[in-house]
């Protein structure tokens, strides 16, 4: 790979990075307290970019006034680097090209629920409806035993995944870093569920808690029920994992 | 919804890639080295060739790749990526910048005369540098371009990644009810490190240890070297974290699950396999504490194996260690590191844990 071809791949995987740091890209890939460092190494591959092209044509002219020929034939061994450096086009052709969607339903089927006991629980609005995310009702009604949840209207917002005999959940990736180390939390749903579900297609979810449970039949982890009485489709949310763990 | 949102850029977006290696031939003085500019001209002929044949498949392609299998692979393939290549540009910038402004003659002040004590002093030194094992290969390699003894550059290159503030304070957080857990990674991991450097001074031979090839910085301005040195390192690091990613994609995209409930019933198999996991799934050390929490059903002592190993020796960093310290290298120090970090985690987890 000689010197300009590097300069390229430099400068458009800069790009691609910047690209995906100041769109919401990124959040489909990594948590979101990585942006600053992103762009900031986004910016860097740039410079790098621009000063290897700098260099190098102010290198050749300097060379065509010192006509030092072999020199410079020299020169142009050196800088070369291995085969490997093409597999950078990779990444980038994914991330610009193809911009693969954020983990979904067939990870989560994969994994087993990651639910963890919580050290305590924050307080609830004390009326309306409540709008929980997956991992604190699932939290709540395994560990608290749904003390805060039961006689309320309760709004959770995921993904529907379905099992092998085709039993409905919703979930959502949790996310500590990047996606390589998302896990699912997961809810399954009874009452009344819409007839037709896609796996992947986000809903929020309008129901209520019940005490009834099942097992993960991955790692044995609990899942709660939740009571559907409506639910209704929603766009993808700016962040699809939840990253409360980070907190 | 992304692939068909993607459509539009398909067109020109390969154009700028395909342009520089066309353009290079003619860069060439005109009677530079024939088979040179043969090897460039076909290398960029593939290249368009290759670009042709995406465009025209791209409808089979597209389906090909929205397969869940294939999305999900494709996912973590760019999500370990984008998150390595933060730390790994930090790293190289520190390379970088040890290459060129700190003098060699620094560190052979800074570290002690005997290598024996020199491994330890660099294997505390490892937990100021911030950041997960992207960034210490790169930095690793300019310490010993720098003089330093490769014994403690070692040691430096297994600890930085695992005792760092950040990393510690990720598995803190990752094991409330386990305290102990982050002075067991600490112990553990520092003292694999120190030993895997006092094992290396003692049998280690320089020739195993190919040295970076590396352009000649002298004749540079500081500039043009540090700019130099940081696309050598990002260009040449780069591709072997992405053989390392596509490695923890598979992975994580096509094994199954289940297999390591029916390891986590015997002690010894159950350290063994999230030692093997560790390696395969190339986790980044920031996160690894996360992951190892999550495995439930495993042992205290298993989980410390999986922090130990995870840091000091995995897929993506066998990868790039072979690409920075030649194959010969990697081939050796992988093996002892892993057996000895397995080591190190069960008897820091007798004692400690």
């Amino acid at each position: 790979m000689n010197r300009q071809a590097q300069a390229a791949v430099l400068f458009l995987l800069g790009a691609a990075l910047l690209h995906a740091g100041f769109t919401d890209l990124y959040l489909r890939y990594v948590k979101a307290g990585l942006q600053p460092l992103l762009l900031l190494s986004g910016a860097v591959l740039i410079a790098a970019a621009l000063a290897t092209v700098w260099y190098e044509w102010r290198g050749r002219t300097k060379r065509r006034h010192d006509e030092g020929v072999d020199h410079g034939d020299g020169d142009g061994h050196v800088h070369r680097e291995p085969r490997v450096s093409w597999l950078l086009v990779l990444p980038l052709l994914a991330l610009i090209l193809v911009a693969p969607p954020a983990l979904g339903s067939y990870s989560a089927m994969r994994t087993g629920t990651a639910l963890q006991q919580p050290y305590g629980y924050d307080k609830l609005p004390a009326a309306g409806p409540l709008h929980l995310t997956v991992v604190d009702y699932a939290t709540r009604a395994v560990y608290d035993h749904g003390r805060s949840l039961k006689g309320r209207r309760l709004d959770v917002t995921g993904f529907v995944a379905l099992d092998g005999a085709g039993h409905p959940y919703l979930v959502r990736m949790a996310l500590n870093c990047c996606a390589a180390d998302a896990q699912p939390v997961k809810i399954a749903l009874t009452g009344k569920i819409p007839p037709v579900l896609q796996p992947d297609k986000w809903l929020e979810v309008t129901g209520t808690y019940t005490a009834r449970r099942t097992k993960d039949p991955v790692n044995n982890g609990p899942i709660p029920y939740l009571q559907v009485t409506e639910a209704k489709p929603v766009p993808v949310p700016k962040d699809p994992y939840d990253e409360s763990w980070n907190k | 919804m992304a692939i068909t949102k993607a459509a539009p850029p398909t067109a020109d977006s390969p154009e700028p890639v395909a342009t520089p290696p066309t353009g290079s031939p003619g860069t060439k003085p005109a009677g530079a080295k024939s088979a040179d500019a043969r090897s460039a001209d076909s290398k960029s002929l593939a290249l368009i060739v290759l670009l042709l044949v995406l465009v025209v498949l791209q409808g089979p392609l597209r389906s090909a790749l929205a397969v869940p299998v294939m999305q999900s692979w494709m996912t973590v393939f760019v999500a370990v990526l984008v998150q390595a290549l933060p730390f790994l540009v930090l790293g190289v910038l520190l390379s970088a910048a040890i290459a060129v402004f700190v003098s060699a003659s620094f560190f052979a002040r800074a570290l002690p005369k005997r290598p024996a004590l020199a491994v330890p002093v660099a294997g505390v030194a490892g937990a100021v540098l911030p950041g997960c094992e992207c960034a210490s290969v790169p930095v690793a390699g300019a310490l010993v371009r720098r003089g330093v003894t490769p014994a403690a550059a070692l040691a430096f290159l297994l600890s930085a990644p695992a005792i760092n503030p950040i990393v510690l304070t990720a598995t803190a957080v990752a094991f409330p009810r386990d305290p102990e857990m982050v002075l067991a990674r600490f112990v553990a991991s520092l003292l694999v490190a120190c030993v895997m450097g006092w094992l290396w001074q003692r049998l280690g031979r320089t020739d195993w240890l190919r040295p970076p090839e590396r352009p000649h910085h002298e004749g540079l301005g500081k500039g043009a070297a540090f700019w130099d040195s940081v696309r050598h390192d990002v260009m040449h690091a780069g591709g072997f974290l992405v053989i390392g990613a596509m490695a923890a994609a598979t992975l994580k995209a096509v094994a199954p699950a289940s297999w390591l409930r029916t390891a986590a019933d015997n002690p010894l198999v159950a350290i063994l396999a999230l030692a093997v996991l560790a390696v395969l799934l190339s986790i980044c050390s920031e996160a690894d504490a996360f992951v190892a929490a999550s495995l439930t059903q495993f042992s205290l002592t298993a989980k410390l194996a999986f922090l130990v190993v995870g840091p000091m020796i995995d897929l993506k960093l066998f990868a790039m260690q072979a690409g920075t310290f030649g194959r010969g290298f990697a081939l050796r120090f992988a093996p002892a590191t892993f057996a000895l970090a397995i080591a190190g985690a069960v008897v820091t987890g007798a004692v400690l844990l």
